[in-house]
């Protein structure tokens, strides 16, 4: 007798997002590149230019003209760049063909952040080792000054970029612990190189802002202009030398177009702050914004013009103050569901 | 090819590695000092000598036997191209084991262990991985002083073990022990020198014998 064996087929579901981030195989980037070096001609082509000396920043221009986009982050608007730029690098197979893995901690989990533990480690014991050398022959250890103030450590988020592995704050604090102990040693130049591969240059924030020279008008007095801005108010002002004090603004005398005692004040701070009060005139222009702002915008705009009758030290003294700082607040838009920018309707319990 | 693999199995010192320590090496290299008494595990008690001032001392003739088996079975596995990884979980040495297993070309792992490393692989490394086919311990235990995770996870996979297993270690799960110390640098350094030199015997052994073939 036959019996009938009652099988079910049972469907697994698959896991859409089990297996991690899309991965880009290799022969797909190259794809890409291709169509992009390809798709570089043709713009070059369309926009009229010579294919072989089109640069990037031809390509943006382009791209801009052709697809003009309103959206405020510059990531959403339509962009043209190399596949490299687009596409995160990504790890590759780790082992040949035979399964043997190439890195020889491959079996850690953290191969590149292991190994360069290892490196830095091994830097250590030789910086030691040269050290008791220099001992052992009687030479006073080298004391040299590295520049500490110009450079920082790898954040976290771009050590991961550099590795390609994923760290824990564990692991990132101890490999910067590591990297200053050895810093830290009277090692010198023979880890010097090493060393700057995880350091970045800070620019000390005064380098990045020019301040202009004087100029001199007809008479030969010597001025400068500086512009500023404060909620909706726009100000322009050129401080004079060899002035009395007089301030005129928008034609007018600042004590017929300021008449409340406070705005006066925000236009003497600049000036009181450098003990120059009765030495300089001023004509400024302002528009927009109410009272306070535009007395704000042109106090701005009066430091900023005095940076050039000023030493550096004084003009670091300013940004200390808080005078060059362009104040952000604006006023917060109103939302819907709410009575204004915070409020809310009032809350009825029934 | 078949005769490539079986030849060795026949000689019972193919690689001639009798020649590499001696007795003399081991008691310089102060591989027969244990711990103290208190210390001891009762696995390890068949391959104590004896106690001297509270401190145990490791027969040496005994772990002359254990190390020949321990380096033949290394030297066999790497002559068939097997996947070797150092295991130490003491921080004095985790360079010097690193670097042991670069020159090999083998693999080393001196950092915190995982869970599911071996257990758990194709999900931690992708499908496709090959497991090692060798675990070396140089140190059987970890950090706080237990029995290493490796040990016993490797006894699940059917991988063979062979490990340096001083007094206060379970020499159980592991298929090669070897009893000595692991806590002196020398002991260290001279244990490392051994797997180095028939690691890398075994593998010129299986260039020249390919190379002879070949030439036939």
């Amino acid at each position: 007798t036959l019996r009938l064996i009652y099988t079910t087929v049972t469907v697994q579901r698959k896991n859409v997002g089990a297996s991690g981030p899309e991965k880009y195989t290799e022969t797909f980037i190259k794809k890409q590149i291709e169509e992009f070096n390809l798709g570089k001609r043709h713009l070059a082509n369309m926009m009229g230019e010579d294919p072989e000396t089109f640069t990037q920043e031809d390509i943006d221009k382009a791209i801009a003209y052709l697809f003009p986009s309103g959206l405020f982050d510059k990531r959403a608007r339509p962009m043209m760049k190399h596949p490299t730029e687009i596409f995160p690098e990504q790890r590759k197979i780790q082992w040949g063909e035979d399964g043997r893995p190439f890195h020889f901690l491959f079996y850690t989990g953290k191969q590149a952040y292991y190994s360069v533990m290892h490196e830095t480690y091994e830097k250590l014991l030789n910086v030691q080792k040269y050290q008791d050398q220099l001992t052992a022959q009687d030479l006073p250890p080298q004391k040299e000054k590295r520049n500490l103030a110009g450079s920082r450590w790898l954040t976290k988020i771009e050590l991961e970029e550099m590795l390609l592995e994923k760290l824990s704050d564990d692991d990132y604090s101890r490999f910067v612990q590591l990297l200053q102990k050895l810093m830290t040693l009277p090692c010198g130049d023979i880890e010097e190189k090493y060393i700057q591969k995880f350091t970045k240059e800070v620019p000390v924030q005064l380098q990045k802002v020019v301040i202009e020279p004087l100029k001199y008008d007809e008479r030969g007095v010597a001025f400068s202009t500086g512009e500023g801005i404060r909620k909706t108010a726009r100000a322009t002002a050129t401080v004079y030398d060899n002035g009395t004090g007089k301030v005129t603004v928008n034609g007018i005398d600042i004590l017929h177009y300021f008449p409340v005692l406070q705005d006066r004040e925000q236009l003497l701070f600049p000036f009181q702050f450098l003990d120059r009060v009765g030495k300089h005139d001023m004509v400024c222009t302002v528009s927009g914004g109410g009272r306070s702002a535009q007395a704000g915008a042109i106090r701005l705009a009066s430091a900023k013009a005095l940076r050039s009758f000023v030493t550096e030290k004084e003009v670091e003294f300013m940004r200390q103050a808080g005078l060059l700082t362009l104040d952000p607040r604006v006023k917060e838009r109103k939302k819907p569901g709410q009575e204004g920018a915070r409020r809310k309707f009032t809350w009825k319990k029934r | 090819d078949d005769k490539l693999l079986s030849e060795p199995l026949s000689h019972p010192d193919y690689f001639n590695l009798k020649e590499l320590f001696s007795l003399k090496d081991l008691f310089d290299a102060r591989v027969h000092l244990g711990h103290k008494k208190g210390c001891r595990h009762r696995f390890m008690e068949p391959y104590i000598f004896g106690c001297r001032l509270d401190q145990d001392i490791i027969d040496l003739d005994q772990t002359m036997q254990h190390l020949q088996l321990a380096l033949n079975f290394t030297a066999h596995i790497a002559y068939r191209k097997g996947i070797i990884l150092f295991i130490s979980r003491k921080r004095q040495f985790c360079h010097l084991v690193e670097s042991t297993a670069r020159a090999c070309g083998e693999y080393a792992h001196t950092r915190y262990w995982q869970g599911g490393l071996l257990t758990n692989a194709h999900i931690q490394f992708g499908s496709g991985v090959r497991l090692p086919d060798l675990l070396i311990f140089l140190s059987s235990l970890n950090n706080v002083f237990e029995p290493h995770v490796a040990i016993r996870d490797a006894a699940k996979m059917n991988i063979p073990t062979v490990g340096v297993v001083d007094t206060n270690c379970n020499p159980c799960l592991i298929t090669y022990p070897i009893p000595g110390n692991d806590d002196s640098p020398t002991a260290m350094e001279l244990y490392c020198k051994l797997f180095r030199m028939t690691i890398i015997r075994a593998k010129d052994k299986r260039r020249q014998t390919e190379v002879f073939n070949e030439l036939r």
